[in-house]
């Protein structure tokens, strides 16, 4: 048996990678992706926590969050793809107009 | 000792991956390294016992969500814009990511050391869980049970982005049209 601490470890470092891409890439959809690594880390952790817990509502949950991952990647590829039209980029470093 | 042998093997594709995904300059690659990493975390779903959430994690992540953000990528086509030249000002920027990531992860590790113990008052041993009928049956059961509002709730969540969706991808050719009205 793998004790906890391992896959909680493991979480720890994958939601770090992700936040790593989050804070250093400039390139949006490469941002996004990273900011669902993240969430994925923290299901992997929800799901080890259910399994030690022996209960099932922590998979209930991670479905739930897939759900609303999902909503929520439509959502943003939507968004991109209309900032995309309009300013003919993606990278955020050029999309500073609500910077002030 | 397979066990282990398993989840060594699952958690180091899942990392790699998960630093192919961040470091390449390519985002099809990229995509390609996320999918990779989201079947290997579903692989350590399913060394977790957690049979549905594993399939849900292929189907629906690595299936649905990926193909959706590759061709996103390849609508863009985002292999026109040029690589950023000149000296990578992003170096010091990357290095203190690289730092910070690394004491998160080290924070982490030095709370859980040891040996967690969790309280296990729902009885749920996989053991117990093949008895009832397997993994899917009973998280399907919790879903339309106890979890039934948060479900129905779920789904008019995913008929809202799908009309905002549609309304936001559109917006654009519908500025258009009513410009191009006015204009004749």
């Amino acid at each position: 048996m793998i004790p906890l601490a391992h896959y909680i470890g493991l979480s720890a470092m994958l939601f770090a990678i992700g936040a790593a891409g989050v804070l250093v890439r400039r390139n949006a959809l490469i941002v996004f992706m990273s900011v669902e690594l993240m969430l994925n880390a923290s299901h992997l952790g929800l799901v080890a926590f259910s399994r030690f817990r022996e209960a099932l509502d922590g998979q209930v949950l991670v479905f739930f969050g897939m759900t609303v991952a999902a909503a929520e990647v439509a959502v943003g590829l939507a968004i991109i793809i209309a900032v995309f039209r309009s300013r003919k980029t993606v990278n955020i470093d050029e999309l500073r107009s609500l910077n002030g | 000792m397979s066990a282990q042998i398993a989840f060594y093997v699952l958690a180091l594709g899942a990392l790699v991956s998960a630093l192919g995904v961040v470091l390449v300059r390519n985002p099809i690659t990229s995509a390609l390294n996320l999918v990779v990493s989201l079947c290997f975390v579903a692989g350590l779903y399913a060394l977790l016992e957690a049979h549905f959430v594993a399939a849900v994690q292929v189907t629906v992540y690595a299936g649905a969500i990926m193909v959706l953000f590759t061709f996103v990528i390849m609508l863009l086509d985002l292999g026109t814009v040029p690589a950023r030249t000149g000296p990578p000002e992003g170096i010091p920027k990357a290095t203190i990511m690289g730092a910070l990531g690394a004491a998160f992860v080290g924070l982490v590790i030095h709370a859980v050391r040891g040996d967690i113990r969790v309280p296990t008052t729902a009885g749920m041993a996989p053991e117990r869980v093949a008895e009832l009928g397997g993994n899917s049956r009973l998280v399907g059961e919790l879903l339309f049970g106890p979890y039934l509002l948060p479900f129905e709730v779920a789904g008019v969540l995913l008929l809202v982005a799908l009309v905002g969706t549609v309304v936001m991808a559109k917006r654009d050719s519908v500025a258009k049209s009513t410009a191009s009205r006015r204009n004749s």
